[in-house]
């Protein structure tokens, strides 16, 4: 089922010194519900803003956003469209609105009209899913950058969103971090949730079941992990290869006659077992 | 609330601890209108008592308040040395130059001095027994009739709970920058003040740049939560008074009542006239 639809979308602005920049051109692509993509890109690629027109925090200066079917441009469809298209931020101090996690994660089904009984009861639950049950009393600013942006998403999550973006959450985190967030969302996938993934790390992109391949603000590769990064123009739009494959092509150029498209550690590991 | 970020919460389990937050402010809004109407030293006995009782009633040891006015001893002596050298009325007890120390003096600054630690000490009560969050709480569900003549309390109570939510973050970045710069070489502590002054500066200009960085993240965050963008918002915690508020309220009010008599009905005994 299609939920996100963008229709030559494109997005211009104009910075201190009055030039205009073209954030994002002529960008069409529709993400499927259930459907877990990576958007790739160097800096300044344009991939935040898509990711910020994707849940109407910004309005496309050109072309059509939908959302469930509802055009983003419509300042009537912005309660909708938000409650159902989360968003967690880079940074995970700076999303954070008060000095106590209940209270933090309470503040989107707030704003939402919620039920009191029925937030209590979703603190509860979005804490489980982000394994934090044991510190609804705590203070964030004491936590780890992980625990942080699991507090982030937890609060997303209490809204009961359709569709979880991630726009770089992980790019401040320390490998453990990074690792502690890619569980949670991995779990997310295992119960539907439709994730959007802004990331530059190839390694964590290789999860993903599509990816996006930004560059200048256009869309120059849309796929499969496995087809991505088996072409060879990656370079060209300064990506490396993720670890597994790097590791795969080397082997096959060494003269090993195995499969150098290889994304993830198991398909790499089998290929090497048939060699034995 | 078992975790308390900062601030000078002493955590205990007390009577005066499980009071609403709300009464505590009123209760120390009349302390504070006791004070300003005590005249006799019947009265000033009457508050000191008073105070030294909801200290005991608090379970806060006694050390830990009086350690509250080490803040303001400053503030204290500089009051009694003005009052001491100003007051010009009554018998003159020593003379020099233009400056005269009457008993009069001495005995009004005496008096000063007593009001203000009694302020003091009934003040940081309440921030002794309430959680910073609760005192937001409560000055929202206090200023809650503001509402009908335009002003908007909930946004009111937003600012506050991002401010205190803020000020631990502020503190680390204002750290990190110090020693930023003191590895750059700047000196903070030396020369004399308009130099120290001046030294702030690299300190400052970063911090605010940083500052507006995070409220324009933080914006965009709160946007993507779903401020403000429906009416029928709900809450999670919810003040309910209960009996023991209702005693407390009123216990305040017949205080003020009674120092207010003192005031007005009670002849005032002559100290000064005693003593002599």
């Amino acid at each position: 089922m299609e939920i996100i639809r963008l229709e030559n979308v494109g997005f211009q602005y104009k910075d201190y010194e009055g030039n205009v920049i073209e954030a994002v051109k002529n960008v069409s692509l529709t993400i499927d519900k259930g459907q877990f993509v990576a958007v790739l890109g160097r800096n300044g690629s344009g991939k935040s803003t898509l990711a910020k027109l994707l849940n109407a925090l910004l309005l496309p200066t050109e072309g059509v956003v939908t959302v469930f079917g509802r055009d983003t441009s419509d300042a009537d469809n912005l309660f909708e469209i938000r409650k159902n298209v989360g968003m967690v931020f880079q940074n995970p101090d700076n999303q954070m609105v008060a000095s106590i996690v209940e209270d933090d994660i309470a503040f989107g089904p707030e704003n939402i009209g919620i039920e009191r009984e029925e937030i209590i009861a979703r603190i509860e639950w979005v804490l489980k899913a982000v394994g934090m049950e044991e510190y609804r009393y705590a203070a964030p600013f004491k936590m780890s950058g992980g625990q942080k942006q699991r507090i982030a998403v937890a609060g997303i999550l209490a809204m009961k969103p359709e569709v979880i973006i991630f726009d770089e959450s992980t790019s401040m985190l320390d490998p453990e971090g990074r690792g502690e967030v890619m569980d949670v969302i991995k779990r997310l996938l295992k119960e539907g949730m439709t994730v959007i993934f802004i990331t530059h790390d190839m390694n964590e992109a290789v999860e993903a079941d599509r990816i996006i391949v930004l560059d200048k603000g256009s869309v120059v590769m849309d796929g499969k992990p496995e087809t991505i990064f088996a072409d060879e123009r990656l370079p060209l739009y300064n990506l490396k290869l993720p670890l597994v494959t790097r590791i795969a092509k080397e082997l096959k150029d060494g003269g090993l006659p195995i499969n150098g498209s290889v994304t993830r550690l198991e398909a790499l590991t089998e290929e090497l077992c048939r060699l034995l | 609330m078992k975790d308390v970020t900062f601030g000078q919460y002493y955590p205990a389990d007390s009577i005066v601890h499980r009071l609403d937050p709300r009464t505590k402010l009123l209760f120390t809004f009349f302390y504070i209108v006791a004070i300003f109407f005590i005249k006799s030293p019947l009265g000033y006995a009457g508050v000191a008592v008073y105070a030294v009782a909801i200290i005991f009633a608090a379970r806060i040891p006694v050390r830990t308040v009086l350690k509250s006015l080490k803040a303001v001893i400053f503030l204290l002596l500089f009051t009694m040395i003005l009052n001491v050298f100003f007051y010009k009325d009554g018998e003159v007890l020593i003379e020099f130059w233009k400056i005269k120390i009457t008993v009069e003096g001495l005995f009004f600054s005496f008096t000063m001095a007593l009001r203000l630690i009694l302020l003091v000490m009934g003040t940081s009560l309440l921030t002794f027994t309430t959680t910073p969050t609760a005192l937001t709480d409560a000055i929202e569900g206090l200023l809650k009739p503001l509402k009908y003549i335009g002003i908007n309390v909930h946004d009111l109570a937003v600012i506050m709970s991002i401010a205190l939510r803020f000020i631990p973050s502020i503190q680390e970045e204002t750290e990190k920058i110090i020693s930023a710069q003191k590895a750059r070489g700047a000196e903070f502590d030396t020369g004399n003040i308009f130099k120290k002054a001046k030294a702030m500066l690299p300190i400052l200009i970063p911090l605010f740049i940083s500052s507006f960085r995070r409220a324009d993240e933080l914006a965009l965050a709160l946007d993507a939560r779903c401020y403000n963008l429906s009416d029928k918002r709900t809450k999670m915690k919810i003040l309910k008074y209960k009996k023991t508020d209702f005693a407390a309220l009123f216990y305040a009010l017949l205080f003020v009542g009674l120092i207010v008599a003192d005031r007005i009905f009670l002849v005032n005994i002559d100290i000064i006239g005693l003593l002599r």
